[in-house]
């Protein structure tokens, strides 16, 4: 079990010495388990941790916000052990009723909505009754009440959420992640020591070189340009093509479909764009020389100054 | 306690700090309560979501994950690469920034320093531009295995539209610090990448304007370049970083097995 902190435990002692009208020392002692029992002897003060850790003892599963939604049983088992021990067993049966109600108060109001819930503005107040003997100094037959969350009224109804197949993030996942960040450093650090980043002469203004090149992620683009017109090159293809294009996707392609079969032409006009770039990027690399002409490597050398330190030109 | 003279032996005395030090209010105000640091980590799954649940991670992964998402087939990890690449790039780039002068004076001749004389100045500057490029690579990867494998599709629109802003920054970025060691490759590459964005109708020229802060690159565009490298876009991307993460996860995951 959680060893629970100083802090907690006495507010849950408090707590419960006013609702017994006791003093906090002696509840304090019992949770402790050095005193006397308090009244009846079944002390649970883990209730007042935070739920989500409550909610995890039982079900880590569904430790996000789920869980007071998807299990609004489980959520509901929890609430008696706040209450006052003596009436636990009955508040716990009277308690169920109560929330079932709550939950059940508009039984047709929301039907199960399709899609990612985009809500219907139905919503449904999950609540924890307190003690159902009134503690004192409130008048008899009223009872507070403590708001948990407020859910959208279809999240309560769908009782369980399906099944999934999970597995724990720590292992699997961390795991996995770490031997990818150890991965990546050794590669950048035996990159960084077999390849030297190059550093030609101090910036010239009057000295253009022969040829300019763009960084090799635009190379692409200055490849483009040399065929077309810059309207096109310049900003047709980058701006509106690459850009907002590729933000339109999602909203283009309405197949819902993921199974690559059903998609082909997407696949293909992908596939087309990414051969289509690299080989223009490549040429802009590999095959342009003096003036940015056409030149072949292995005859007039590559004309790409990243790798000038690793790669002996010429 | 006592080993048979009466004394205390060490070892005693250091698991008795130990335990008072991992029992004291200070570690105790430092580490969750239900943390495996103080707990002593045991195999069990309640352990095993508490080394999430009591961690800083739980902002980024929830306690499980679907089982196909932790296949290494599936995502390839790129886009957790990109991110480790970044977190890479600002580490050798804070680095970089003690010995860097953004002049047109002391650019070149820093990085000169960089890359002979300073200690592990040559390597981290490599580590630094090689983790850049492999970025854009990483990053470009990863969008098209989300191309491939429909991950774009309700409800993960929206993150794909994010994914799109931080491809573009993620280009800035290497771009931006493209200029900084302001020797022949860095100029030309960089006038002949801001010429493309003077070719926009309308707003082209203001853009080049307010990028190269005049009309052709000079000292003043080194400047800001390099407060748009090492803040402006870091900034940005951090935060785009953050909202693409935080829709992973509230999109239920990454997607579904094909
Ligand atoms: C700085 C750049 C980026 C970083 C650090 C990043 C990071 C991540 C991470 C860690 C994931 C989790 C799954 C995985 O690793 O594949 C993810 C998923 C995703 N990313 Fe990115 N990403 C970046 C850029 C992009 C780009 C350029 C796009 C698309 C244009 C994109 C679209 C998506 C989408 C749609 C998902 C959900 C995929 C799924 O559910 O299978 N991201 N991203």
């Amino acid at each position: 079990m959680v060893d629970i902190p100083e802090s907690l435990l006495r507010r849950s002692a408090e707590a419960k010495a006013k609702a017994l009208g006791v003093p906090v020392e002696q509840v304090l002692a019992e949770m402790k388990g050095e005193g006397p029992p308090v009244e009846v002897s079944r002390a649970e003060p883990v209730a007042e941790e935070p739920a989500e850790e409550v909610a995890s003892v039982e079900e880590p599963v569904s430790v996000e916000e789920e869980t007071s939604v998807d299990q609004p049983d489980e959520a509901v088992e929890e609430a008696p052990s706040s209450t006052d021990e003596e009436t636990s067993s009955s508040a716990a049966a009277e308690v169920e009723g109560r929330a079932a109600v709550a939950v059940e108060d508009k039984p047709e109001a929301a039907p199960p909505v399709e899609g990612n819930g985009s809500g219907d503005g139905q919503v449904a107040a999950l609540v924890t009754p307190r003690p159902s003997v009134p503690p004192t100094g409130l008048p008899e037959g009223v009872r507070t009440q403590r708001l948990l969350t407020v859910v959208k009224a279809r999240a309560i109804q769908s009782v369980k959420a399906e099944p999934q197949d999970k597995v724990n993030t720590w292992p699997h996942l961390m795991l996995i992640e770490f031997g990818a960040l150890l991965a990546i450093t050794a590669l950048l650090v035996i990159m960084a020591v077999v390849i030297h980043s190059p550093l030609l002469d101090p910036a010239n203004f009057n000295a253009t070189p022969n040829p300019s090149k763009a960084p090799w992620y635009f190379l692409g683009l200055q490849e483009l340009l040399s065929y077309f017109d810059p309207q096109i090159a310049g900003v047709t293809v980058p701006t509106i093509v690459g850009l907002i294009g590729f933000m339109m996707v999602p909203f283009v392609d309405r197949n819902p479909s993921t199974r690559p079969s059903d998609r082909k032409f997407a696949i293909l006009l992908y596939s087309i764009f990414i051969a289509g770039s690299a080989t223009l990027t490549i040429i802009g690399v590999l095959f342009r020389g003096r003036g940015f002409n056409f030149s072949y490597p292995w005859k007039d050398g590559i004309f790409f100054d990243d790798l000038k330190d690793w790669v002996d030109f010429e | 306690m006592a080993n048979g003279n009466g004394k205390t032996g060490l070892k005693d005395r250091i698991k008795e700090t130990n335990d008072k030090l991992w029992n004291s209010q200070v570690v105790g105000a430092i580490l969750r309560p239900g943390s495996p640091f103080k707990q002593g980590y045991s195999d069990s799954p309640r352990n095993r979501s508490y080394v999430v649940m009591n961690n800083v991670l739980y902002h980024l992964h929830p306690v499980k994950v679907k089982r196909h998402a932790v296949k290494l087939s599936y995502t390839l990890c790129l886009g957790g690469l990109s991110f480790f690449l970044f977190i890479h790039l600002t580490i050798t780039g804070i680095f970089l920034m003690f010995y860097y002068t953004p002049t047109a004076e002391l650019a070149y001749v820093d990085i000169q320093a960089l890359s002979t004389d300073i200690a592990f100045g040559s390597l981290v500057r490599n580590m630094h531009r090689w983790g850049a490029h492999l970025m854009v690579l990483s990053v470009f990867l990863h969008m098209s295995r989300v191309f491939y494998h429909g991950a774009y599709k309700p409800p993960r629109e929206f993150n794909w539209v994010i994914g799109v802003i931080l491809l573009l920054l993620t280009l800035l970025l290497s771009f931006s610090g493209y200029l900084l060691p302001w020797d022949q490759l860095a100029l030309w590459a960089v006038t002949v990448g801001t010429n493309m964005a003077g070719f926009v109708p309308v707003v082209g020229e203001q853009v080049k304007f307010a990028l190269l802060a005049g009309v052709e690159v000079s000292a003043a565009t080194l400047l800001r370049f390099y407060v748009l490298h090492v803040l402006a876009f870091p900034f940005i991307i951090v935060i785009f970083m953050a909202v693409h993460f935080w829709r992973v996860r509230k999109d239920g995951g990454i997607s579904g097995p094909l």
